[in-house]
C-alpha cells in the first residue's frame, strides 16, 4: 500500500488552525498569568488570520489550482475556499468579542469553570480575579475541525471534521461567567442530542459504505451510476441518517430543538462565534455531499429536502415571533434563516451554489454583528442585569447608546431582507435560484415567511428606539470596546455587500465548481 | 455475515432507544457509546463482506473519537453533578420556551 502523496500547502488553511490550538494548549502552561490573555488572543488571531488569508491567495488564484489532496479524502476546490475564507472572517470578528471585558477585567467566562457555581471555590477564584483562557484553544480546534469540513471528500473525514468541530462547542458552552447553572444545562443538552446526531450519522456512513463498498463521494456516485443503486433500499436509509446528522448540525427542522437552549445558555461571544461558523461550515458539507452523491440517486430526494427547507423556515418564523427573549428569538430565526439557506441548495444548480454561498457569508457576518451588540449590553449590565435580554428590557436602548442600537438595527435589517443590506441581495438570490429550478413551492413559503419575519424584526427595532425605557441597561460598567471593533466591522460589510454586492457575488459564482 | 448486520442494527436500536427513554445522564452515555460500537460492527462486517480494509481502518478512528467524546461528556456530567448532586435528564428545566 503506497502513502498518498500530500499537498501541505493545500492543506494549510485547516491544519494551520489545529496546529496552532496545540502549541496554545502549551502557552496557556508556560505563560504568566498576567500576559496569558493578550498572548492568546494575539495568537489566536494571527493564527486564523493566516489560515483565512492563505485559503484568500488560493482562491484568487486561476481555478485550475482544485487539488484533490490526501488521494482525495480531503478536497480543495474554490467551493472549500470560499467556505473557508467565510469561516475564517467570522472566527477573527468572533475572537475579537470573545476577548473583550469589562474596565474591571472580567470577562465572559468563568473564572474556574470547574468549581460548582455558588461554591466556595468560585467565590475565592472571584476574589483573586483568576482569568481561564481555555477559551481560545478550544476556539482554534472548533475552527480547524469547521475548515475540514467542507473540504471532507469522503464519510470519515466527514465524521471526524465533524466531531473536531463539535467537542470544543460543548465544552465552550459551559464556560459562561455569570448564570451558570444555565450554562451547564446548555452544555449537556447540546451536548447528548449532539452526540446522539453523531452516532447516527455514523451509523448511515457505515450502511452506505456497505451498498457501495467505499466512503469516498466520488466512488459512491459511481457505484450509484455505474450499479444501478439508485433505488437500493439499504443506501436509502444511510443517506437518510446522514442527512440526519447535517440536519442537526446546521438546525434544521426537525433537529432543530436544542438551538434556542444552547444559544440562550453559551456566553453570548461564543454564541456569536458558533452560529455564524458552524452554520457556514455544515452548509459548506452538506453542499458538497448534496451536489456530489445526493443530486445521482433516482428516488426523489428533492421532495424530502423541500418539505425539510419548507418545515424549518415555517417553524423558525413562528415560533421566532411568540418569543420574549432577544437570545431565543435570534435563534428561531437562525432556525428560519437555515431554512432559507436550503431553498438556494435545493435549486440543484450552479446558480443554487453560488447563491448559497453568498448567503452563507453575509449571515455569518451580520449574525456575529447581533451577538456582539448582546454580547455587549450583557457585558455592561453585569451580574445584576444578565438576565436582561428581554424586549421589555431592551427598551430605550436607542437613547441609552444609539450607536448600539442603530447597528443592531442595521443587522436586524439585514437579516429581514430589506433592501441597501446585503441580506437583501442573499436572499434575492437563494430565491431568484429556487424559481429558476422550478422548486416553486419552497420560493413561495420562502417569501412568505420573510415578509412575516419582518415583523419581529421589527417589534424589537420599535421596543430599542419607540418604547419608553423600563430601567438603566448600564447598570453595570462598559467593555474596554473590543466589541465595538467587531460591531463596527459587521455593520461597514453589511452595508458595503448590500450597496455593491458584485464581487462577491463574482467570487461566489466562480466557487461554484466542485471537485468530483 | 447478514447476522452480524442485523446484529449492528439491533445494537444500535437498543442503543438510540436508550438515549431517548432513559433519564439517567451516566446510562444515556452509555446508549450512545453502543450505538457508535453498533456503527463500528457494522463497518467490520461490511470491510469483511467486500474484501476492503476501508471499514476496519474506519473503525479504529470511530474508537479514538468515541474516547473524546466520552472525556467531554463526562466532563460537563461532573460539573453538573458538583452543583446539583443529581445526573438526571429531568432535572435541566431552568430554560422556558
Amino acid at each position: 500500500m503506497n502513502a498518498p502523496p500530500i499537498d501541505w500547502f493545500a492543506l494549510a488553511p485547516i491544519l494551520i488552525p489545529l496546529g496552532a490550538a496545540v502549541l496554545a494548549v502549551l502557552l496557556e502552561v508556560f505563560i504568566p498569568a498576567r500576559f496569558r490573555r493578550l498572548v492568546q488572543m494575539s495568537w489566536a488571531l494571527t493564527a486564523i488570520t493566516a489560515s483565512g488569508v492563505w485559503a484568500l491567495i488560493r482562491a484568487l488564484k486561476p481555478a485550475d489550482e482544485a487539488v484533490s489532496a490526501v488521494g482525495g479524502h480531503v478536497l480543495v476546490d474554490p467551493l472549500t475556499l470560499f467556505v473557508q475564507i467565510a469561516i475564517a472572517l467570522s472566527a477573527i470578528l468572533a475572537i475579537i468579542v470573545i476577548a473583550d471585558r469589562t474596565r474591571s477585567g472580567e470577562d465572559a467566562f468563568s473564572p474556574q469553570p470547574a468549581a460548582a457555581p455558588g461554591s466556595p471555590d468560585e467565590e475565592e477564584a472571584l476574589a483573586a480575579k483568576l482569568v481561564h483562557t481555555e477559551a481560545y484553544p478550544l476556539v482554534l480546534f472548533a475552527t480547524g475541525g469547521m475548515m475540514l469540513f467542507p473540504a471532507a471528500g469522503d464519510l470519515l473525514t466527514l465524521f471526524v471534521a465533524l466531531e473536531a468541530l463539535s467537542l470544543p462547542l460543548y465544552l465552550l458552552t459551559a464556560l459562561a461567567r455569570h448564570r451558570r447553572a444555565l450554562s451547564h444545562e446548555a452544555s449537556l443538552k447540546y451536548f447528548l442530542l449532539g452526540a446522539f446526531a453523531s452516532a447516527v450519522f455514523l451509523f448511515g456512513a457505515s450502511w452506505v459504505y456497505g451498498a457501495t463498498g467505499t466512503v469516498r463521494f466520488l466512488g459512491i456516485a459511481e457505484q450509484i451510476q455505474g450499479q444501478g443503486l439508485g433505488a437500493d433500499p439499504m443506501l436509502f436509509a444511510g443517506f437518510a441518517m446522514l442527512l440526519v446528522g447535517f440536519a442537526f448540525k446546521v438546525g434544521a427542522v426537525p433537529f432543530h430543538a436544542w438551538t434556542p437552549d444552547v444559544y440562550q445558555g453559551a456566553p453570548a461571544p461564543i454564541t456569536a462565534f458558533m452560529a455564524a461558523c458552524t452554520k457556514i461550515a455544515a452548509f459548506g458539507a452538506l453542499l458538497r455531499f448534496a451536489y456530489s452523491v445526493l443530486a445521482y440517486v433516482t428516488w426523489d430526494v428533492t421532495i424530502a429536502l423541500w418539505t425539510v427547507a419548507i418545515a424549518t423556515m415555517v417553524v423558525g418564523t413562528a415560533l421566532a415571533m411568540v418569543q420574549r427573549n432577544i437570545v431565543r428569538m435570534l435563534a428561531y430565526s437562525a432556525i428560519a434563516h437555515t431554512g432559507f439557506i436550503l431553498t438556494g441548495l435545493v435549486a440543484f444548480s450552479a446558480e443554487g451554489i453560488s447563491s448559497t454561498l453568498f448567503y452563507l457569508l453575509v449571515y455569518g457576518v451580520a449574525t456575529v454583528g447581533a451577538f456582539s451588540v448582546v454580547a455587549a449590553v450583557r457585558l455592561r449590565s453585569g451580574t445584576l442585569g444578565a438576565g436582561a435580554l428581554t424586549f421589555d428590557s431592551w427598551a430605550g436602548l436607542g437613547r441609552q447608546s444609539p450607536i448600539l442600537a442603530t447597528a443592531m438595527t442595521l443587522f436586524l435589517l439585514s437579516f429581514a431582507g430589506i433592501p441597501l443590506t446585503s441580506g437583501f441581495v442573499a436572499k434575492f438570490g437563494v430565491f431568484a435560484a429556487a424559481f429558476s429550478a422550478d422548486a416553486m413551492p419552497v420560493a413561495i413559503v420562502g417569501i412568505a415567511c420573510s415578509a412575516a419575519a419582518a415583523l419581529f424584526y421589527a417589534r424589537l427595532i420599535y421596543s430599542m428606539f419607540f418604547a419608553e425605557p423600563a430601567e438603566a441597561l448600564d447598570a453595570g460598567e462598559r467593555t474596554q470596546g473590543l466589541t465595538n471593533i467587531t460591531i463596527a466591522a459587521c455593520a461597514v460589510i453589511t452595508l458595503a455587500l448590500g450597496l455593491w454586492p458584485a464581487p462577491l457575488l463574482d467570487f461566489a459564482t466562480k466557487a461554484a465548481a466542485l471537485l468530483p | 455475515m447478514i447476522p452480524y448486520v442485523a446484529l449492528s442494527a439491533l445494537l444500535f436500536v437498543i442503543g438510540a432507544t436508550t438515549v431517548l427513554l432513559r433519564r439517567n445522564v451516566i446510562i444515556v452515555l452509555l446508549g450512545i457509546e453502543l450505538m457508535l460500537n453498533a456503527a463500528n460492527l457494522a463497518f467490520v462486517t461490511f470491510a469483511r463482506l467486500h474484501g476492503d480494509v476501508t471499514g476496519q481502518v474506519i473503525a479504529f478512528f470511530t474508537m479514538v473519537v468515541a474516547a473524546a467524546e466520552v472525556v467531554v461528556g463526562l466532563a460537563i456530567v461532573v460539573a453538573i453533578f458538583r452543583s446539583r448532586r443529581s445526573v438526571s435528564v429531568d432535572g435541566e428545566n431552568a430554560m422556558r420556551h
